[in-house]
């Protein structure tokens, strides 16, 4: 059986609906709501803020700080335990490795800036939208950044290539690959890829062209979102 | 050939370019990506000649000597005092800038100020290690006292303190309180309580609508309509 | 440490205004929201002004205990996530964390809220654990109320998923709600001085000298209570905040379902 039709009916180059806010958790010095499909992510930035212990401090530039965290009660399947895990930790690694090409602290010796991301709901594809929000949350807390980062996940549904799996699809019985991308999106510079399944050098290619063309609706919405939250406060 | 590809007070974010070619240089919260201009940062377009620069919506006070601050004691040494500014670091006031007073080595500096004091300072030193000293000894910097303390948007501060204090003395004269207010984003008043709250919801509006013309004709009609 | 704060606020109280302007048993706005997180068995988000909290459901089948062996069993967790306030820190749950799952626990347990019994699925083997989570988003004070009131609704809107085989389908969910029978909702009552005010301010929380928790339910009974603060209460004190939480618990419980 091949997979002619996707499960939600979308086209196979096709996003889930999106739904980006800015500055949505008031004590933050900057936040993000980003929902792709049934994955939400909110994000609250912290910082630059004093860094303790001192051992982590870097006299030449701030750093950049990322955590990634599933809701006991975000999965579809039993609870999740809470206080992190090993996959956790990862994601939240990659996570700042993604945003760090864009983000400029240098003149924040010593500091910190804390990205937290916590995943209230979960269908496939919560990296992406973990970065998607961040990218967004960073802007809005001032951070200075040479571009925003957006992410999505491409790859592989029996033998067909598809953008942003959903959970069924990552779940398909003859078998699916997945492949994270982000990218910066003025300039096409990919900060996140990650891997697991099985495709050729030929269909990688081909999913990173087509990353590279959902990338830059998601770049629109995560702008649009910015703009509305200060669009009240100008002339 | 150059062409500037956004309007004065357009709002940008970072990545946004916002002109092409060699004509025109960035400022601060821009930079130059070949022939392309780019934001950095969230904010709006000020375009001063062939400059343009982004004067940004948000983000955290980055301490400047010179700035007059209020800051909150939160250690006390055999020197002098730690300060939180609000910012990604804290300041020293050494005690021989905190008074004209002499005060003995090992005196208890408690006395003077204590934890959780709130202080008028200015800053006297940023070093590129961002150590911050601050003094004291000025006109009109002192240790406040019974009032109130909020925390504003420090890139909303211009605005709330108006030209050559002129917002912040139209909130004074209605509501006789005594309002001081740091670079830092630090906002201290005084007063009946009832005239406090509508002392700090004027700010909150300020902050809301800093980029709207004619805020100062806004903020004299919410001040009478409460009134 | 914070004299100056509790001066300023006191000046407020003796005029009969709250910083915020509110009078001293006044919430600010409150929300419940159903049905916040589609792969909780249950969820509800809950704001009261700028606090925002979500709570969800989630159940799996367990063998009960040997001392209730027709029991199924509940379970509350909070954490205080730490993009909700700057001062939380990352990690396991600290006292604070700590308290507020115990003491919303404590309302829904002693009540009897849900019937544990018509949870038992073969008794002695099988019977269904309901674990309620609860995730501060933002914290702009009163996290207990909100927290209780958001565990709550999360179980109001919590359904069984669909049980065949002795195995759990979590995509399929059945129509069955939980066998709940009550609704307890808790106020909090702060002491500062010798005010009484419910719905605390961050500041205000800062300054407090002493609270009280009460959980009741909607026939006025009292299934908990949790005393804070640093400071002693009188017996007049304690009659005078169960009063105050009694009369407030109406309009909280008005958000909820009925």
């Amino acid at each position: 059986m091949t997979y002619k039709e996707r499960f939600d009916g979308r086209k196979f180059d096709e996003i889930r609906p999106m739904e980006a806010k800015a500055g949505i958790i008031p004590r933050a010095d900057g936040s993000a709501y980003f929902k792709i499909g049934k994955s939400v992510a909110y994000v609250a930035v912290y910082g630059p803020r004093n860094l303790f212990p001192k051992f982590l401090q870097n006299p030449e530039k701030g750093i950049l700080r990322c955590s990634y965290n599933m809701m006991p009660f975000s999965s579809g399947g039993e609870r999740v335990r809470p206080g992190g895990n090993r996959r956790s930790k990862e994601i939240s690694m990659v996570t700042e490795k993604a945003l760090l090409p864009v983000v400029d602290l240098n003149e924040f010796p010593n500091a910190v800036v804390d990205v937290f991301i916590e995943l209230p709901q979960t269908d496939a594809g919560t990296r992406c939208a973990g970065i998607c929000a961040a990218a967004i949350a960073l802007a809005d807390a001032g951070i200075s950044m040479r571009d925003l980062v957006a992410a999505v996940s491409v790859g592989k549904v029996d033998d067909k290539l598809v953008v942003d799996l959903n959970y069924d699809e990552e779940a398909h019985e003859a078998g699916s690959t997945d492949m994270p991308v982000a990218m910066m999106p003025r300039t096409g510079q990919i900060s996140l890829l990650q891997m697991d399944g099985d495709l050729s050098k030929e269909e990688i290619n081909k999913c990173l062209q087509m990353a590279t063309k959902a990338l830059r609706q998601i770049y629109e919405v995560q702008k649009k979102a910015l703009k509305h939250k200060y669009e009240g406060e100008s002339i | 050939m150059g062409e500037l590809l956004v309007k004065e007070k357009d709002i940008v974010v970072p990545g946004d370019e916002l002109a092409t070619g060699m004509d025109f240089l960035p400022d601060s919260g821009a930079y130059r990506d070949n022939d392309k201009i780019i934001a950095t940062r969230l904010g709006v377009v000020g375009v001063n000649g062939r400059a343009i620069r982004i004067i940004p919506l948000s983000g955290k006070y980055i301490p400047k000597k010179g700035d007059t601050i209020i800051g909150k004691v939160i250690d006390v040494t055999f020197t002098g005092w730690r300060i939180d500014t609000n910012s990604a670091y804290s300041a020293m006031l050494s005690s021989k800038d905190a008074t004209t007073r002499f005060i003995n080595r090992g005196a208890d500096l408690t006395q003077y100020f204590n934890f959780g004091d709130y202080i008028v300072a200015k800053i006297i030193t940023v070093t590129s290690q961002k150590l911050i000293d601050l003094t004291m000894k000025a006109p009109g910097l002192r240790k406040l006292g019974e009032g109130r303390v909020i925390t504003v948007n420090p890139n909303k501060v211009p605005r709330i303190i108006g030209k050559n204090g002129s917002m912040v003395s139209l909130i004074k004269e209605a509501t006789g309180c005594t309002i001081i207010v740091g670079q830092n984003g630090i906002v201290w008043l005084s007063g009946a309580p009832e005239k406090e709250l509508l002392a700090v919801n004027t700010i909150r509006m300020i902050e809301k609508n800093a980029h709207v013309s004619g805020l100062t004709e806004k903020v004299s009609e919410f001040l009478s309509k409460v009134n | 440490m914070n004299s100056e704060l509790r001066q300023n606020v006191l000046k407020s109280l003796e005029a009969g205004i709250r910083l915020d302007g509110r009078k001293t048993d006044e919430y600010r706005k409150i929300s419940v929201e159903y049905g916040i997180s589609v792969n909780a068995e249950g969820s509800a988000r809950v704001k009261i002004g700028e606090t925002e909290i979500l709570a969800g459901v989630k159940l799996s089948v367990e063998s009960p205990y040997p001392d209730s062996p027709n029991q199924g069993t509940m379970m509350v967790g909070a954490e205080l996530l730490p993009l909700s306030n700057p001062e939380f820190e990352a990690g396991p749950p600290g006292i604070q964390a700590i308290e507020i799952a115990r003491v919303v626990d404590r309302g829904i347990r002693e009540s009897e809220t849900i019937d544990t019994k018509k949870l038992c699925i073969k008794e002695g083997e099988k019977a269904w654990t309901v674990i309620i989570d609860i995730c501060t988003i933002n914290d702009d004070g009163n996290l207990f109320d909100a927290s209780a009131l958001a565990s709550m609704a999360a179980l109001q809107n919590a359904v069984f998923p669909s049980y065949e085989n002795e195995k759990i389908d979590y995509k399929k969910k059945t129509k069955e709600k939980l066998p709940l029978s009550k609704a307890p909702v808790s106020v909090t009552v702060m002491k500062i001085d010798k005010y009484f005010i419910v719905d605390p301010l961050p500041e205000e929380e800062r300054i407090l000298d002493a609270r009280l928790t009460v959980a009741t339910t909607e026939d006025g009974k009292i299934c908990a209570m949790q005393k804070g603060g640093d400071t002693p209460l009188s017996i007049e004190d304690v009659d005078r905040m169960i009063d105050i939480a009694i009369e407030k618990t109406q309009e909280l419980r008005g958000h909820l379902k009925r």
